[in-house]
């Protein structure tokens, strides 16, 4: 009776204590501060590749300018108004200026217009390329995730034994495997040498006639088509997974309160679940940072080798034909992608670890 | 019943003369030997392999693709140049550009990170968005878009521009456990005997750190060495000379990968970054066992 009154009186502070100013506690709450550093981190990278272009040695802009005037005759005012829709910027201007107009274009979306294809805008080519990429990364970041940290789990339960040698020496070697190396290997052993895929049919991320459209054939055209990319990120990230959790959950077997649980006798595969299983899948939370990154990076190497349609791929085409505008707004959607991605994982992980939140 | 008093004897001796140290190192942690002794091979054969070699790797006609043999033991290119060459010789430069990217972002890290601790304030928050950027942006892409404004034509710079990418991992992780020890009494001591902060950061916090850094030097090879490769691959550096990342570029370029005949040349290269990486992980987990003995298994 009486702890059950003192309980009320703990609810009822609490409850008060919330109430006082939930202004105040949003401003200084988790969620606030995490969005103001997702939103700073993209600031300075816009900040960053404005700079890179505009600042560097050899300035592409300058160099577009000097080009349509040797090559092709233009006046330096046409060709300065030239580059000014290419990239969406006064040149003209003072820099400093130039910069103001180029943030305030990234707030409109308008990233500019492509050198090698004129009259098309950066945003329409991201638009048409990032989605498939999304597609292809995100379903193989979850494959692995889930997987990955299954078999590590069990590889702790099973310590020392043969599954486990296996299991950790094929994650070490997928682990050291670069993807784009892994995605040639594919290719090589088992399209030229075995031929039992056919990557030929398999390139691009549409077989061509394919419609975008809400049926079945669609789906499984998509499916059949990001398959090897999908399996290539998922089998060179899955081995970091199964490592990291097989260590973090033999550190979490050792708590305290695993075997106060088993003492108790709580069931043993409650134990392994509730007990075990989710604490110690808590630390791949982080890594999630260093493996979403590592994956898009690795989108622009492995697209191109399997043609399929990416960003990746076409980041590298405007790598390659040093077509500015173009290499800067796709930079930027990824790194503002991998941002959004991060905020997420983050906020997903102070909802499972509240200490984190401090 | 013999070989049972055998096992029993066996079992008294060791325990009054315990096995030498490795091998104890080597019965617990096989792949770690392993790594240790695949990695030996590698740097023997990378560093005083070429000086068995011939001086030159001359182009033949007759020899495009041809298979292996004696004299040509893992076969030919498509210009008719000796592929086992190229592999031998391929190796120094890409581990002593790693070594030396890593080390300078080691060094980076370690300063950066270790006086962003002991100082804390704005220092502190400027050094943590610095390395919350450089996280973020993914690092092949970063390294991608930079070559595209720099023209990569010497080693130092692929060594700058490696390092650059490769220090906030470490940085933070630094940072970190500087944090740690900075609480603890001898550094304390050190503060209030106003010995100074470089000698504070070198001779009282770093020392306590040593194996830790050395693991993580090894880390930040893997991953300058895959850096490098990624520069190579997308024909981003304008370097020549025998280069397993090089190789792994032309012999793609040139289609090695579709034809049955030019497997040797794509595959040998790419056998070799892989084993090069795979036990350099290999040798830093096994450090780490050593070192650490709370990973341990029992």
């Amino acid at each position: 009776m009486e702890i059950q009154a003192s309980a009320e009186i703990i609810q009822v502070e609490e409850q008060e204590e919330i109430r006082v100013n939930p202004l105040k506690k949003f401003f200084t709450g988790y969620l606030f501060r995490r969005s103001l550093r997702a939103l700073l981190t993209i600031y300075l990278v816009s900040t960053f590749i404005f700079f890179l272009v505009r600042l560097l040695p050899g300035d592409p802009v300058q160099v577009y300018i000097n080009k349509q005037m040797t090559q092709y005759g233009y006046s330096y005012e046409d060709a300065a108004n030239m580059a000014q829709s290419l990239f969406a910027i006064d040149v003209n201007r003072p820099v400093l200026l130039q910069y103001f107009d180029y943030l305030g274009n990234l707030l409109r979306f308008d990233l500019g217009t492509s050198i090698t294809l004129p009259g098309t805008s950066v945003a329409s080519i991201i638009q048409s390329r990032i989605w498939w990429t999304i597609y292809s990364v995100g379903t193989a970041l979850i494959i692995a995730f889930v997987l990955g940290s299954f078999i590590g789990m069990i590889m702790a339960y099973k310590r020392g034994s043969t599954f486990d040698g296996v299991a950790s020496t094929i994650g070490s070697i997928l682990n050291s495997f670069p993807n784009y190396l892994f995605a040639l290997m594919v290719i090589i052993i088992f399209g030229v040498q075995l031929g039992w895929i056919d990557y030929t049919k398999m390139r691009g991320s549409l077989s061509s006639g394919q419609q975008v459209e809400f049926s079945f054939a669609f789906f499984k055209d998509v499916i059949y088509h990001a398959i090897l990319p999908i399996m290539v990120y998922t089998l060179t990230s899955i081995g970091g997974w199964m490592l990291l959790m097989k260590s973090s959950t033999i550190a979490t077997l050792e708590e305290d309160y695993v075997t106060a649980a088993r003492a108790r006798g709580v069931p043993e595969w409650r134990v392994l679940t509730f007990y075990v299983g989710r604490n110690a899948i808590l630390p791949l939370f982080t890594q999630l940072t260093i493996s979403v990154g590592f994956i898009v990076g690795g989108s622009l190497l492995v697209e191109p080798i399997f043609q399929y349609q990416g960003i990746g791929s076409r980041l590298l085409e405007s790598i390659t034909q040093r077509d500015y505008p173009v290499l800067q707004g796709i930079f930027l959607v990824i790194t503002i992608s991998v941002v959004m991605a991060l905020f997420v994982a983050d906020l997903l992980y102070s909802r499972l670890d509240p200490r984190i939140r401090s | 019943m013999s070989s049972a008093t055998a096992s029993v004897g066996n079992t008294q001796n060791q325990r009054i003369t315990p096995p030498p140290a490795w091998r104890r190192f080597v019965s617990r942690n096989k792949l770690g030997t392993f790594g240790i002794i695949v990695l030996a091979a590698i740097l023997i054969l990378s560093f005083i392999g070429p000086f068995f070699l011939p001086d030159k790797n001359p182009t033949t006609v007759s020899k495009i693709y041809c298979s292996p043999s004696w004299e040509n033991p893992l076969g030919c290119d498509n210009r008719g140049r000796d592929i086992w060459y190229q592999i031998v010789n391929g190796g120094k430069k890409l581990i002593l550009v790693s070594a030396a990217a890593a080390l300078i972002s080691t060094f980076i890290a370690i300063t950066l990170g270790a006086l962003a601790a002991l100082l804390g304030g704005w220092f502190d928050t400027v050094i943590l968005i610095c390395t919350e950027v450089v996280l973020t942006v993914p690092n092949i892409i970063l390294l991608g878009v930079l070559a595209a404004f720099v023209t990569l034509n010497s080693p130092i710079l692929m060594v700058m521009i490696l390092a650059a990418t490769g220090w906030p991992t470490l940085l933070r992780a630094v940072r970190a456990q500087v944090l740690s020890l900075k609480e603890r009494e001898f550094v304390e001591a050190a503060r209030m005997l106003d010995l100074g902060l470089p000698r504070i950061l070198f001779r009282e916090v770093l020392p306590n750190m040593a194996s830790y850094i050395l693991i993580n030097f090894v880390f930040a090879m893997t991953g300058a060495i895959y850096g490098q490769v990624v520069l190579y691959f997308l024909g981003l550096v304008s370097l020549s000379g025998d280069n397993w990342g090089l190789m792994v570029n032309e012999a793609y370029r040139q289609g090695a990968a579709f034809s049955p005949d030019g497997v040797l040349y794509l595959i040998s290269p790419i056998v070799m970054i892989v084993l090069l990486m795979w036990s350099l992980t290999l040798v830093a987990r096994a450090l780490e066992d050593v070192f650490n003995p709370r990973l341990r298994e029992a």
